[in-house]
């Protein structure tokens, strides 16, 4: 399978606030009733959006791409119909202060990016998007910066998963795969105990 | 860096290659699989003309949707049906064995793996469910990961997977009476915090943790997500290979497999990144007031002011106040209750349901109150009906079902109705967990869960033995 190259996302971004949003808020376990990840995008934040305002139903973040959050995000159940979800409404990036680890390597496996930087970065960022919703940011994973037309913040990220989206190789499988050899050779060293 | 722990022994043993990327290429032996988390990695692999490489080390079983009532095939609930249905297949098509309803060891996942002695010490285990961190009371590396790496592990038997940091939290002394495993770690995540572990695998010792049963302890590993670990464990010990001895799939080498299990505990001089400790005496029943498992106080205490939390804990307080309706400066006990469940990976196992019955027998449960008893496994169920407990339950007015994950994340009909308040013996909190989008979740040890039904509010359990 060939894989693209994920090194810059350019679009406009999308504030949501709070600390610990568990994958159950992302979404909700009765979307999980379901043998393929199609439509998810409708119900991402399907119950905190019926409970009003919420940046995924506004108008002015209908499009958006580069999601901003704050700590521990994505926390909770090991469900990938979250970063399904996340993607299928249109996110292409997630920049926060931190996240859960089985998310953030449900997003890798999906080829959406996230990455981290300090919480005074993220609340200027997410106040930054709330005054001005339309202006475009762009994520670069090579040089790890986020930059608006005025300024630019450094990034963090993982070097290892920095290079396997810049190399195209963010799908494992076929990495994992091509060492087919040392598998075998370890499932026999392990059998013999 | 650790060194010459268990986490660092099993994971040098089980590393196939350094990837490009550096992350490591990780041999899983034990890999669980179930109906929710599995359908698009079985089609993932179809689509690529990928077989399974080991099918006998992947194990299926149906849980999370399953209903708990009625369970005759083909189920009411259509969407459910077809899920069963697709895992059956994948199942047949690609060699796997697969605990089906009525097999008489079907049940939830991380109760039926263990139960069959499926979960070894010095094993890597993986499966599509956060919970996976329960295993590790055996002394496995056990974790959960999404539907992509089902995917991998089915195909390649591997994963990709960055190295964890290793946090030691040992906690010694002896419980007071009324607390129980679930209050120990609802202790640790609430003094941690639900971010501590991310990066970590928590090493659980002390006295009073390997004065635990293996119930116990998986009780303790199974909430090591909630405060962020992606795994947990315990190093192996007597009480491991007492437990594992006569299981069906326990090692026929067994005098080998012991000496082997016992050279990958920790060493008495490994090197942790961390290590923290706690008196076990000084935890109380502790019940959860918000939206997250770190969110917890004792059943004596009172619900916090914002000016008692850390100033990064007060917006997520705030949101929670709100949420569960609950007053800072009020007391937890007291509290009206609706739904008390007892159930699920993290308490619906046989020690799980005699401590509760032992709070039920000869009381009743409130006019009012719905309470409802989900055995953990088939295996439990039988045993806790063997014993009778099932009859104490109904004699006081529970519901005794059948197995499956039930309330703890309602994917089947067991739901709550709007704002109604529950006290859980399950593991999450969030928002809308339990099946409504405004329900409210009190979690707490299954004893404790007893003593709610039987009050019709939060009570301390220990003014009830």
């Amino acid at each position: 399978m060939t894989m693209t190259a994920i090194q810059r996302i350019t679009g406009r971004g999308l504030p949501l606030r709070g600390n610990d949003i568990d994958t159950d808020r992302i979404i909700p376990a009765r979307f999980l009733r379901c043998v393929t990840f199609e439509g998810l995008g409708a119900h991402v934040f399907a119950d905190d959006r019926a409970q009003g305002t919420h940046p995924f139903n506004q108008p002015q973040y209908q499009g958006a791409k580069i999601l901003v959050v704050n700590a521990n995000f994505g926390c909770g159940s090991s469900r990938e119909h979250a970063p399904q979800a996340l993607y299928r409404w249109g996110i292409r990036a997630i920049i926060g202060e931190s996240f859960a680890e089985i998310f953030a390597g449900n997003c890798l496996a999906l080829g959406l990016p996230v990455v981290t930087t300090s919480a005074a970065v993220v609340a200027q960022l997410q106040d930054r998007l709330t005054a001005n919703p339309t202006a475009e940011l762009t994520l670069d994973i090579a040089q790890l910066t986020l930059s608006a037309a005025d300024q630019t913040w450094p990034v963090r990220m993982e070097t290892g998963v920095q290079q396997s989206l810049c190399q195209g190789t963010w799908d494992a499988c076929a990495q994992l795969l091509a060492n087919r050899e040392a598998i075998l050779a370890t499932a026999a060293r392990l059998a013999q105990g | 860096m650790s060194r010459g722990t268990l986490f660092d022994k099993v994971w040098e043993r089980h590393q196939v290659a350094v990837l490009p990327g550096g992350q490591t290429q990780l041999f899983i032996g034990l890999h669980l699989i179930h109906e929710v988390t599995s359908p698009q990695a079985f089609a993932m692999l179809r689509e690529r003309g990928l077989s399974v490489l080991f099918p006998e080390r992947t194990v299926a079983t149906v849980d999370h949707i399953v209903p708990t009532e009625n369970q005759q095939r083909p189920f009411l609930d259509t969407l459910a049906e077809e899920m069963i249905q697709t895992l059956e297949r994948n199942c047949k098509d690609f060699g796997i064995k697969l605990y089906n309803i009525g097999s008489g060891n079907q049940g939830i996942v991380h109760v039926i793996a263990p139960e069959l002695g499926l979960t070894q010490p010095g094993m890597t285990i993986a499966c599509g469910d956060s919970h996976t961190s329960t295993h590790g009371a055996f002394g496995a590396i056990a974790f959960g990961i999404g539907t992509s790496q089902v995917r991998d592990v089915l195909a390649t038997q591997t994963l990709a997977i960055s190295r964890l940091k290793v946090r030691k939290i040992q906690v010694d002394g002896d419980l007071s009476p009324g607390v129980y495993a679930k209050d120990v770690i609802l202790h640790i995540i609430r003094s941690l915090g639900v971010q501590a572990g991310v990066g970590y695998a928590y090493e659980y010792t002390g006295s009073t943790i390997h004065g635990f049963n293996m119930e116990e302890r998986m009780t303790v590993c199974n909430m090591s997500i909630e405060g962020g670990a992606r795994c947990g464990y315990v190093n192996p010990d007597q009480i491991t290979y007492d437990y594992l001895r006569e299981r069906p799939h326990a090692p026929r080498d067994w005098e080998r497999a012991v000496c082997r299990w016992q050279g990958l505990a920790s060493d008495p001089d490994a090197i942790y990144d961390d290590t923290v400790t706690f008196n076990a005496a000084a935890i109380a029943p502790t019940v959860t007031w918000g939206i997250t498992p770190g969110q917890g106080i004792g059943v004596d205490e009172r619900v916090p002011h914002l000016s008692e939390l850390p100033p990064q804990e007060r917006d997520l307080a705030a949101e929670a106040y709100q949420y569960m309706g609950v007053t800072p400066g009020e007391p937890i006990a007291g509290m009206p209750v609706e739904v008390c469940f007892i159930g699920s990976c993290t308490n619906g196992r046989i020690t799980d349901l005699r401590e509760a019955a032992r709070v039920a027998q000869g009381r009743r449960v409130v006019p009012g109150v719905k309470a409802f008893v989900v055995p953990g496994s088939e295996a439990v169920k039988r045993q806790a009906e063997q014993e009778g407990l099932h009859e104490v339950f109904l004699a006081a007015g529970f519901e005794w079902r059948s197995p499956g994950c039930s309330m703890c994340l309602a994917m089947n009909p067991d739901k709550l109705q709007g704002r109604q308040v529950s006290a859980s013996s399950s593991n999450r909190n969030f928002k809308g967990r339990q099946g409504s989008a405004a329900g409210r979740t009190l979690l707490m040890s299954p004893a404790m869960v007893a003593a709610a039904a039987v009050t019709g509010r939060v009570a301390d359990v220990r003014e009830l033995l």
